[in-house]
C-alpha cells in the first residue's frame, strides 16, 4: 500500500511534504461576463500525518482551491506537486453517493479495478456500517451517509484525506461521533487530513496547523501552528485562542 | 390482517380493471343489438372470427410477423436514438449542428417517411423496418437528450475525484441516470412503433396485421377489423405488463 511506504520514507525526513500547491492566480472566465478572480497567492503544503485546517469566509474560493488540489482543475497559474503514487481520499460536503448502488457497491467502486475484490469487513466494522452494507443510500441518515462517504475515501488507503465541511448540518451527537470516526481512522492509518471549514472551534479542537484565508479572491492571510497537545485543549484554551485569532485576523475569524 | 392488506389491495385493483372491461363489453353488446351488424358486429361475432382466423393459422402468422417488425424497428430506434440523444445532451456543438434536422425529422409525417423509404429502397422488409425506426428514433433522441442534460454535476465531480475509469462511469454513473428516461422512451416507443408498423404494412407488405386490416377493409368485414385490433392490442398490453413494467420497477428499485 502506498500509505505504508510514504510513512517509512517520511520518518525523520526534513521535507516531509506530501503535497505542495502554489496558486499564483486562478481566474474564471465565464462566457459572456466579466472574469472572476477566485484565488490569488495561495500556497498550501500538507505534511505527512498532520491535520491541517483551511479556514475562510464562505464563498471565498475554498471549493475552487480543493478542486485544484485534487487535480480536477488544471486551468490555473501555479504549480501542484504531490509525492508519487499519493492517494487522496475525498469526502465531499454532501455525501455524493450513487443512490442506485448499495453502500458496499459505493465503497467498492471508488477502488481501482484490481482492488475491488478485497475484503472490506474490517473497514465496515470499524465505522459501524456492517448492518448497512446491502442498503441503498436513501435509507441512511445524513450522518450515516457521510460515514459511508468516509468509508469510500478510506477504502483507497489514502495518504491524504481531504474533507470539505464534513460536520455541517449534523446534530451535536452525530457530529461528534463522525468526528471521532474521521480522526480515529486517519490516525490509525497515518494519513494526513486536510479539512476545509468555517467553524473555528471545530478546527481548534483537531488541527496541527491552521491556514487562514481571506475573502475573494482567496489568498493566504496567516499560518497558525498549534503546539498545545489535543488532550490539553480545553474549553477555556479554545475560547482564548479564538478570541486572539479574531483580534488579529478579523476578516477571517468572526468575533464570537 | 395488516400484512395481508397489500395483497387484498392488489386483488381489488384487478377486480376493478376486469369490471371496467366487462362493462365496456356489455355496452358494446347492447349497442350492437340496436345497429346494423355489418357496421357494428356483436362481441360473439368478433370472437367467432378470431377463433376461425386462429384455426386457419393466419392470425398467428400475421401477428408474429408484425411483432417481429415492431421488435426489430424498436431496437434499431432505441439504439440509434439513445446514442444520438446522449451525444446531443453532452455536447453543445453536436446539439447546435443536429437540433434542426432532428426537429424536421420529428415533425415529418410518418406517411411521408414510409412512402420515401419504399420509393428509395423498394417494397422490401428493410425499407419497412427502417421507415418505422426512423419515425420513432427522433422521439427517443429528444427524451434521452433531456436525460443527458440533467446529469448530476456533484456525482460527475465525485467520479472524477475517485478516478472512475470510462467503463465504470458509463455503467454506474451515466446509465443509471438515463435509465428512467430510457424506460419512458421505451414505453411510449412500443405503442408508437406498432401503430406505425400497421401503416407501413398496409402500404407495402404482403403480410402482417396491417396487411390483414387493408384486406378486410376491402371486404368491409368490420368483425375482422375489430378482431385483429383487439388481439394485437392484447398482445402489446402483455408486452408492456410482462416486459416493460418489470423493467420500470427494476429501474426504480433504489428509490
Amino acid at each position: 500500500m502506498p500509505a505504508a511506504g510514504d510513512k517509512s520514507t517520511a520518518a525523520g525526513a526534513e521535507d516531509s511534504a506530501l503535497l505542495t500547491l502554489t496558486v499564483r492566480r486562478k481566474v474564471y472566465r465565464p462566457a459572456g461576463s466579466e472574469p472572476v478572480e477566485a484565488v490569488r497567492d495561495l500556497a498550501v503544503s500538507v505534511r505527512t500525518a498532520e491535520t491541517l485546517c483551511l479556514i475562510g469566509p464562505s464563498g471565498a474560493g475554498k471549493t475552487t482551491t480543493l478542486r485544484i488540489l485534487l487535480g480536477l482543475d488544471r486551468d490555473f497559474e501555479g504549480t501542484l506537486t504531490a509525492r508519487p503514487a499519493l492517494r487522496i481520499g475525498m469526502v465531499f460536503q454532501e455525501p455524493r453517493l450513487l443512490p442506485w448502488r448499495t453502500v458496499e457497491e459505493n465503497v467498492r467502486l471508488s477502488l481501482p479495478r484490481p482492488e475491488r475484490g478485497q475484503s472490506l469487513d474490517a473497514l465496515f466494522d470499524e465505522l459501524g456500517l456492517s448492518p448497512w452494507r446491502g442498503r441503498y443510500p436513501r435509507a441512511l441518515s445524513l450522518g450515516m451517509a457521510r460515514r459511508v462517504a468516509l468509508a469510500r475515501a478510506l477504502a483507497l488507503a489514502p495518504g491524504l484525506l481531504v474533507l470539505d465541511e464534513p460536520f455541517v448540518s449534523l446534530d451535536d451527537a452525530a457530529a461528534s461521533s463522525l468526528r471521532a470516526a474521521v480522526f480515529g481512522s486517519a490516525a490509525s492509518r497515518g494519513a494526513a487530513v486536510l479539512m476545509v471549514t468555517h467553524n473555528v472551534p471545530e478546527a481548534l479542537a483537531v488541527a496541527d496547523r491552521l491556514l487562514l484565508l481571506s475573502g475573494r479572491p482567496a489568498s493566504l492571510v496567516a499560518e497558525v501552528p498549534i503546539r498545545t497537545k489535543r488532550a490539553e485543549r480545553g474549553r477555556d484554551w479554545a475560547e482564548a485562542m479564538r478570541r486572539d485569532l479574531a483580534a488579529r485576523y478579523p476578516e477571517t475569524v468572526a468575533e464570537g | 390482517m395488516a400484512e395481508r392488506s397489500p395483497r387484498a389491495h392488489r386483488l381489488m385493483a384487478l377486480l376493478a380493471r376486469l369490471g371496467s372491461v366487462a362493462l365496456l363489453v356489455a355496452c358494446w353488446w347492447l349497442a350492437s343489438r340496436t345497429t346494423d351488424p355489418r357496421t357494428l358486429p356483436s362481441p360473439e361475432a368478433v370472437a367467432a372470427f378470431v377463433v376461425r382466423e386462429a384455426a386457419s393459422g393466419d392470425l398467428l402468422r400475421n401477428i408474429g410477423i408484425t411483432l417481429w417488425r415492431v421488435a426489430a424497428s424498436f431496437c434499431l430506434a432505441m439504439a440509434t436514438g439513445a446514442v444520438l440523444g446522449i451525444a446531443l445532451g453532452r455536447s453543445r456543438t453536436a446539439d447546435r449542428l443536429l437540433d434542426t434536422p432532428l426537429l424536421v425529422l420529428l415533425n415529418t409525417p410518418a406517411l411521408i417517411i414510409t412512402v420515401l423509404a419504399y420509393i428509395w429502397l423498394g417494397l422490401t422488409e428493410t425499407a419497412a423496418i427502417l421507415a418505422v425506426a426512423l419515425n420513432k428514433m427522433p422521439n427517443v433522441a429528444v427524451i434521452l437528450r433531456e436525460g443527458a442534460r440533467g446529469l448530476d454535476p456533484g456525482l460527475e465531480e465525485m467520479a472524477e475525484a475517485f478516478r472512475y475509469d470510462r467503463r465504470t462511469w458509463i455503467r454506474h454513473v451515466l446509465l443509471p441516470q438515463l435509465e428512467p428516461f430510457a424506460v419512458a422512451a421505451a414505453r411510449s416507443g412500443v405503442s408508437l412503433a406498432w401503430k406505425i408498423v400497421l401503416v407501413v404494412e398496409l402500404l407495402g407488405r404482403p403480410n402482417g396485421v396491417g396487411y390483414a386490416i387493408s384486406y378486410y377493409f376491402q371486404l368491409f368485414d368490420v368483425a375482422a377489423l375489430i378482431g385483429y385490433s383487439l388481439v394485437f392490442s392484447a398482445v402489446m398490453l402483455a408486452v408492456d405488463a410482462l416486459l416493460l413494467q418489470p423493467l420500470d420497477a427494476h429501474a426504480r428499485r433504489w428509490r
